[in-house]
């Protein structure tokens, strides 16, 4: 397998969908090519940060807005249920 | 999902709060909502990259949530429950700011199946930047990352990889091919890693070697032009 056909494949590898078969190839690849080898690992790296990700500056006054909003809805909702 | 990584469902750690706000109690759904609204927001300022966009679409799922938490059947978690209904919102607010399906670009999609830009700057970060830098300064960097990509890479990535859409559900969410959502899904990939691995590699460390990533391609087809016009 040369590096060209492993990028085609990467997503499928990364998200384990590859042929079996397949994936016997592609993994004999990295074994004997550093650089993909470090290809796939940030891009597992990439995916994990963005997957993990939750803090974000949420603006305070949104926060405040949308809590008393929802607790009028919740408010009504029971009122008229 | 492959079979290999079939594993019992894991735990609901919102469950319990489920339970008791279906029944009525309001501090148990302000509970839920503590532990989401900044996900959500985030995610919601990830796909729209506009603030008053994304308060709207994080406020709609709250309140789509108390609306119809007593459908909730809990078959998935209470998290990818929430994060389908924001998705759902956004990309409903994406369509009515476009008036236009946002699947239109697809059919200006230039080779979208034939050229995929090959990693240009491969050095080391297997270790987790988490570890090394502030989280908020981590965040910053991924935001501004993920700012860079066209919306029409953006959505993919974010459907996949971080809402876990199947790739058909992707496309069905987006009006697209699921050969389209695989390349554009490679390419949001790629590119972000790209971005990534020149703010976390090990420059020191980065490999220059003759690799055939580079032999059947022009410079013109580096990342490193892709990574540019990313910038400008």
């Amino acid at each position: 397998m040369k590096c060209e056909e492993m990028l085609r494949m990467l997503n499928d590898y990364v998200d384990g969908e590859i042929d079996p078969a397949i994936c016997d190839q592609f993994e004999s690849h990295l074994e004997d090519c550093n650089p993909c080898q470090i290809v796939v690992d940030t891009i597992r790296n990439t995916i994990k940060l963005y997957k993990d990700g939750e803090v974000f500056e949420m603006p305070l006054a949104f926060r405040e807005k949308l809590h008393q909003t929802l607790r009028e809805r919740w408010s009504k909702k029971i009122e008229n249920p | 999902m492959p079979l290999l990584n079939a594993s019992p469902i894991k735990k609901d750690q919102d469950a319990p709060f489920v339970a008791k706000a279906k029944n009525g109690d309001f501090s148990a759904f302000e509970t839920l909502v503590n532990r989401h609204e900044k996900r959500l927001y985030r995610f919601a300022m990830n796909l729209l990259q506009n603030q008053e966009d994304a308060e709207d679409v994080v406020q709609s799922t709250f309140i789509s949530v108390l609306e119809h938490l007593h459908t909730f059947r809990e078959e998935a978690t209470f998290a990818t429950w929430i994060t389908r209904i924001a998705s759902n919102t956004a990309l409903k607010l994406l369509r009515k700011q476009k008036n236009t399906p946002i699947s239109l670009d697809e059919a200006t999609d230039e080779n979208e199946e034939g050229f995929i830009p090959h990693p240009d700057f491969i050095a080391d970060w297997r270790h987790d930047p988490s570890k090394q830098i502030e989280q908020r300064e981590l965040q910053s960097i991924l935001d501004k990352a993920i700012e860079t990509l066209p919306e029409k890479h953006r959505l993919v990535f974010m459907l996949r990889d971080v809402v876990e859409m199947r790739i058909d559900e992707t496309g069905k969410a987006l009006g697209i091919s699921n050969a389209n959502v695989k390349v554009r899904l490679l390419r949001a990939r790629l590119a972000l890693r790209e971005i990534l691995t020149r703010r976390f590699g090990d420059e020191s460390k980065r490999i220059f070697q003759t690799h055939n990533h580079g032999e059947a391609h022009s410079d013109k087809t580096s990342a490193r032009l892709l990574f540019q016009s990313y910038q400008e």
